[in-house]
């Protein structure tokens, strides 16, 4: 890995970054794109289907009106322009997923184009991204490959489930990103941040990158560097790869890194960089080749005869423009101040990106510095360790509270509360279930504790021999002795009290 | 009552509520004229019987309970197999739809069934309605009951011949650049292409999405009008479906019958005459000008330049449509699967393969090309451009007069496997129905005679402006009315006996 890092910041010496996502978001609409069907995730294979959405022989798309409104609201939250009329068009390619065997998309008509939105970094920068266009397209179904590795080669046979088929996709293309040189990464993985915040924060989808309701494809190349007295704009764009479904915020910024990394060794090494699609790999935090660009797919795009333009008038596009939230950076200052979390420690919550995790935990009843705490603290240290992003962890806000709760309630003790969070992890249930179920509990029964020091202090004479001296801090060797004894479960102040007592010595 | 099968819709309506005849008489005369000659004839691909009969006792019980119906409760109908139909095999005249049952019906079937029609069959077509004679069905051609050895015309050729062969009074066609007008001209039956959107293409088998149109066959002007009123009207599942209400087509048929064109402005399309058409065929077009004339109609020649790049541009648009509409035949949810043990992409190719004929081919191949990268703006587009212009030449035509007139197609109905390996010869068939499409406006064929050389039927088209349908009941309705009383009976009375069966 430090291989790795260290060449991508070689490499960037030598070469400008230029980098452009496309963003997939699943609408949340009650119904898909086209037809009645339930836009849904988790239903049984092939139930939220019919001859729409199946391209039956003689079914026919009517457009969802509420996806347009949708796609209208996030295109204006991107500062984007809305077109008087937008056609939609047929993408055609043959797979088995595709259940027309083309996808209704838009082509040279996006509905919203030319925009821009403003990412905050974690040090407070803002860096303006350039909004090429977003635009509305249908899902395509999901092949399961059975046997072999899972994978289409060597798979005995494939399953197609049509229920995602026709859900509703706004496609957010960036203008490419020139410039970051070391920040490419870090601004790249902030841009998707922004924008799952946004279509949060709009309500028009939950933005869960884990199931796939966003997914980013990123679009890397390098370019040389001008030098001193170059004009770096005279430069053209080298060959770029496109890696597709980077997954999670913490996969873009290791795709980027990847994709510099090993761009800038063929640049190095007097090789060309070949145009094409990439594949990206959680397991090994790299990729590799798909299909070639140069012998790139044909997809004969024309207009969609079957769907009339979408033409939205300008008093709906204001109505829809009164109903937008603040941006993510108007929103993260608002939630600083009510929390009162100083400039260091707010920028630390929008690095580790637990804006929202932290709003969502104080909405479930936690005090402000508290869900801090435990999300930048004892979870932060654990997504490290594991290597995933916070959002992805499998702990809820509404556990985090609850397991403050637990704390301010004096059920548990910081230690304990960390092993009922192990427990929460682990899948064994929420913080109060684990300390049910593990038998967590602060011991303060006083004849129990009794026992328990006087057993101590007698096995360290010496000990007690310090605290009657007047060396009050030598009771913690006790209170130690005492935790140890208990599993860590007793109530450490009464533990200390009791000791003090017994020694003669007033606390 | 004698010869049902001769009746119109019209008078079966006129039977069952005066008791004369049951629902019931009359889907048996059908299913019974079907067993006697459709062996020869070929016009249905499936026959309902059992359905058929069983919505006809339905609507005689009904009837007999005193219960409002439908104006055209009880009369039965065949359907183009082009139109999916719920429980009953449907095939677009292909092989690769061969055992399909579709799990829906068309919104058109829907209201045939909820107007009370018994549907008595499903009829033939060329493959994907692609086609001017029916030759390319998968299942055969049909046979023209004028001439057995002659093509019925095409796509819908089944439901003309339907109609000729007496064995159905009304059948549903689909017309995509002349596939129910250049059949019914070639049958002596009339036929209508509605107004771009005023019939649902809800379960319709697409063949050109922004050409098809779906619309009613009958053997009188009148009854063509009626089954109009049936199945036009607003959808919600088509979004090219017209909003508003159904003009006036059956008041506006009586209105032509009773009262003649006095003030009508007819004008005859100038190229669409002359060079390329039989003989007979422009003798009797003139002779139905002079009628028109005589009925009170000023009749003026009109000039549409841009129809003579009307064909070019429809087989760039048609085959660019259909290359993407037939897809989704692939063998994966439905369908014929040719599976040879391969991958995916050899099993699409054996069943596309397979399951296609030649013409549909053709036309993939072509569709697939015209939309190319490096070569969609110089076809597609400029086709696009085309179809503009013809639709300007429409609007000033129409602001000169309220209909224009031409021969339906340039001959009468050529003999079977006479132009099967011509396709470019069998393209210019359609050369005078086509623009009607590319321009997305109403046109109607009716008979106007036998041509003198060949003693076969002729067809004469009326256009009229979008959203205007009725102007075309009113014009045909008028002709046909002064020709049926000079030639004193319809002029499917002198089509020769079937079989040696009278009707």
């Amino acid at each position: 890995m430090s291989a790795t890092t260290d060449s991508y910041e070689e490499v960037l010496e030598r070469f400008d970054p230029v980098f452009g996502i496309e963003v997939h978001v699943e609408l949340n609409t009650q119904t898909k794109l086209f037809c009645g069907c339930a836009n849904g995730f988790g239903a049984e294979p092939n139930t939220q289907v019919c001859p729409v959405c199946l391209g039956l022989p003689g079914s026919l798309p009517v457009t969802n009106a509420k996806a347009v409104e949708s796609a209208i609201r996030l295109g204006l939250a991107l500062g984007c322009s809305i077109r008087e009329s937008s056609r939609f068009a047929r993408k055609n390619y043959f797979y088995p997923d595709l259940a027309k065997d083309y996808q209704i998309s838009q082509y040279d008509e996006p509905t919203c184009y030319d925009g821009a939105i403003d990412v905050i970094l974690g040090d407070g920068t803002t860096v303006t991204i350039g909004i090429e266009r977003a635009h509305i397209e249908e899902d395509a179904g999901k092949n399961t490959h059975v046997g072999g590795t899972g994978g289409i080669q060597g798979a005995d046979y494939s399953l197609v489930d049509y229920n995602r088929g026709g859900v509703p996709l706004v496609e957010i293309v960036t203008k490419p990103v020139t410039g970051m040189g070391l920040r490419t990464a870090e601004v790249a993985r902030a841009y998707v941040a922004t924008i799952r915040d946004i279509v949060k924060a709009l309500g028009i989808s939950d933005g869960r990158m884990e199931q796939g309701s966003l997914r980013a494809d990123v679009n890397l190349s390098l370019r040389p560097q001008a030098g001193p007295g170059g004009d770096q704009n005279e430069i053209p764009f080298g060959k770029r790869s496109e890696t597709k479904n980077v997954n999670s915020l913490r996969a873009i910024e290791k795709a980027i890194h990847f994709e510099v990394a090993r761009q800038g060794a063929l640049l190095s090494a007097g090789k060309a960089v070949t145009q094409e699609t990439r594949h990206w790999h959680e397991d090994t935090n790299s990729t590799t080749p798909g299909r070639s660009k140069e012998e790139a797919d044909d997809y004969r795009y024309f207009p969609e005869p079957d769907l009339m333009p979408v033409e939205p008038t300008e008093e709906w596009i204001e109505e829809l423009r009164a109903t937008l939230p603040e941006h993510p950076g108007v929103i993260r200052a608002r939630l600083q101040a009510e929390w009162g979390f100083a400039d260091l420690e707010m920028r630390d919550v929008v690095a580790a990106d637990a804006v929202g995790i932290i709003e969502d935990t104080v909405a479930a009843g936690a005090s402000p510095q508290a869900a801090r705490k435990w999300w930048m603290g004892e979870l932060a240290r654990i997504a490290n360790e594991t290597g995933t992003d916070l959002a992805d962890l499998p702990v809820t806000p509404e556990d985090v509270a609850e397991l403050q709760d637990l704390v301010a309630s004096g059920a548990l003790n910081d230690k304990l509360a960390r092993q009922a969070l192990a427990g929460t992890l682990a899948g064994e249930g929420s913080p109060r279930a684990v300390a049910e179920a593990r038998g967590l509990a602060i011991v303060s029964d006083g004849a129990a504790l009794e026992s328990a020091v006087d057993a101590a202090l007698a096995s360290q004479p010496d000990v007690l021999a310090k605290i009657q001296d007047g060396k009050v801090q030598a009771a913690g060797a006790i209170v130690g002795a005492v935790m140890k004894a208990t599993g860590g479960q007793a109530d450490a102040a009464l533990v200390r009290a009791i000791i003090l007592r017994r020694a003669g010595v007033e606390g | 009552m004698r010869n049902l099968n001769r009746l119109t819709a019209q008078a079966m309506v006129d039977a069952f509520s005066s008791g004369k005849m049951t629902s019931v008489q009359a889907t048996e005369a059908a299913l019974d004229r079907i067993a006697q000659v459709d062996g020869a004839v070929h016009a249905f691909l499936h026959v309902d019987a059992e359905g058929a009969l069983e919505a006809a006792e339905a609507v005689d019980k009904d009837r007999a309970a005193g219960k409002s119906l439908p104006l055209l409760a009880g009369v039965p109908v065949a359907v183009k197999d082009v139109l999916v139909t719920k429980g009953l095999p449907t095939t677009a005249g292909s092989r690769i739809l061969e055992g399909w049952m579709p799990p829906y019906d068309a919104t058109v079937v829907e209201r045939l069934k909820a107007a009370r029609m018994p549907i008595i069959g499903k009829t033939n077509m060329d493959e994907f309605a692609m086609g001017s004679s029916t030759e390319h069905s998968g299942y055969g051609p049909t046979h023209n009951p004028w001439d057995l050895d002659r093509i019925p015309g095409g796509s819908g050729g089944g439901s003309a011949a339907s109609l000729a062969a007496f064995e159905v009074p009304l059948a549903i066609g689909s017309d995509t650049g002349g596939s129910i007008r250049q059949p019914a001209a070639v049958t002596g039956t009339v036929g209508v292409k509605p107004t771009y959107g005023a019939v649902s293409r809800y379960g319709v088998i697409a063949l050109a999405s922004s050409l098809d149109q779906v619309g009613p066959c009958a053997r009188t002007v009148h009854d063509a009008a009626l089954l109009h009123e049936v199945i036009a009207g607003h959808d919600p599942r088509d979004a090219t479906s017209l909003p508003e209400a159904v003009p006036p087509v059956v008041t506006a048929a009586n209105r032509g019958r009773q009262d003649g064109l006095e003030g009508v402005r007819v004008g005859v399309i100038k190229e669409l005459t002359g060079e390329g058409f039989q003989s007979g065929v422009r003798q009797r077009f003139e002779e139905a000008i002079h009628q028109l004339s005589s009925l009170g109609a000023k009749v003026t020649e009109v000039s549409c330049p841009s129809f003579a790049y009307a064909l070019a541009a429809y087989y760039l648009i048609l085959p660019s449509e259909a290359s993407s509409n037939l897809a989704k035949y692939d063998s994966v949810r439905f369908g014929l699967r040719v599976d040879d043990g391969g991958t995916i992409e050899r099993v699409m190719g054996a069943t596309r393969a397979a399951g296609f004929g030649d013409e549909v081919k053709r036309r993939i191949i072509l569709g697939t090309y015209a939309l190319s990268a490096g070569y969609y703006d110089a076809y597609y587009g400029s086709a696009q451009k085309v179809r503009t212009l013809i639709q300007r030449d429409f609007g000033e035509a129409f602001g000169a007069v309220d209909v224009l007139v031409s021969p339906t197609c340039p001959t009468t109905a050529f003999r079977l496997g006479e132009q099967v390996d011509d396709p470019l010869t069998m393209y210019l068939n359609d050369i005078a129905t086509i623009p009607a499409n590319l321009a997305g406006i109403p046109g109607m064929s009716l008979p106007i005679g036998l041509a003198p050389e060949d003693g076969l039927p002729v067809g004469l088209q009326i256009l009229a402006p979008a959203r205007v349908d009725d102007r075309l009941y009113r014009v045909g309705a008028a002709l046909e009315g002064a020709l049926v009383d000079v030639w004193a009976g319809t002029l499917l009375t002198q089509a020769p006996p079937l079989e040696g069966v009278p009707v």
